[in-house]
């Protein structure tokens, strides 16, 4: 599967749709707030459903390495969670970005802002606590407890603690719905933009992180035999 | 390598042309506030991108190819 190459030339055309269209695409015209920027919606929101993606199947490799241990699950486990914490820190950068321009500073420490760090940084502290371990059945099996924790953690950390407070992103205490969007707010054009962009830049992830599972993998081969 | 050759031709072949008709009717990527113009810089950036994880994918298959 993962040496198969119609996912990574679907990944091309839905990216080359998305990065035509995201700009062409017509827009509705609302109050002279968001203007333009709502574009960015095909390119900010993307990362962190591509997070959420890699994270999962991250964390799925991290049970199946505990069920049952072996050097695979461990490089999938890990490799997934590397390039979701690049999605992720992508994510905080373009929406500070976003922010400077849309609430006037970088960082307001809003909730949403504040989560979405904290669940980064938990990440973080994952390669951290695997980086200061020699022993590899050590590292690998502490590892995935911690991915563990690290991915029940992004539940309060971004579902959960931002509506619960005001908040200036979408879906903070008082608006209803999703923290990223509300899915019926989302103007029809805009919606067939959206999707393919999502699943566009998520099979981006999936792509660069098989190429560093069978790099990891025959890295693994050449130094135990 | 032969057919990385012919895509490379034909991607050229392909800008030349869209260079060439773009200087033809120059009203195109100057229309809608040149934002055609972003376009072009975008796609050429995520293309390359592209050409480069393909690159690797081919460098990759090619030891896993000889480790067997």
């Amino acid at each position: 599967m993962i040496r198969h190459s119609w996912w990574k030339i679907l990944a091309f055309i839905l990216l080359m749709y998305t990065c035509t269209m995201g700009f062409l695409v017509e827009i509705p015209k609302l109050d002279g707030r968001l203007q333009e920027t709502i574009r960015n919606l095909f390119f900010h929101v993307p990362m962190w459903f591509g997070m959420m993606t890699l994270f999962i199947v991250s964390v799925v490799y991290a049970v199946i390495y505990l069920n049952k241990p072996g050097s695979k699950a461990d490089i999938y486990s890990v490799e997934y969670a590397r390039t979701g914490t690049i999605f992720g820190s992508l994510g905080l950068i373009t929406g500070a970005i976003w922010a400077n321009y849309q609430w006037g500073a970088f960082w307001s420490s809003d909730p949403k802002q504040n989560g979405a760090l904290i669940a980064v940084l938990i990440y973080f502290a994952y390669f951290v606590l695997r980086g200061s371990m020699n022993d590899d059945e050590k590292k690998a099996r502490i590892g995935a407890v911690y991915n563990i924790f690290a991915f029940f953690m992004l539940f309060p950390t971004i579902w959960i603690l931002p509506r619960l407070a005001e908040s200036l992103h979408p879906g903070g205490q008082g608006s209803e719905g999703n923290p990223g969007l509300n899915g019926g707010d989302l103007a029809p054009s805009m919606r067939l933009v959206f999707w393919p962009s999502v699943i566009g830049w998520t099979l981006l992830g999936v792509w660069i992180t098989t190429l560093r599972i069978r790099f990891r993998t025959l890295q693994n081969k050449l130094m135990h035999g | 390598m032969d057919s990385v050759k012919k895509i490379a031709a034909m991607l050229a072949m392909c800008f030349v042309t869209v260079a060439a008709s773009a200087q033809e009717n120059s009203d195109v990527m100057r229309s809608n506030g040149k934002i055609y113009v972003v376009v072009a810089v975008v796609v050429t950036i995520v293309i390359g991108l592209f050409l480069y994880l393909m690159n690797l994918d081919r460098k990759i298959s090619k030891i896993e190819r000889n480790q067997k």
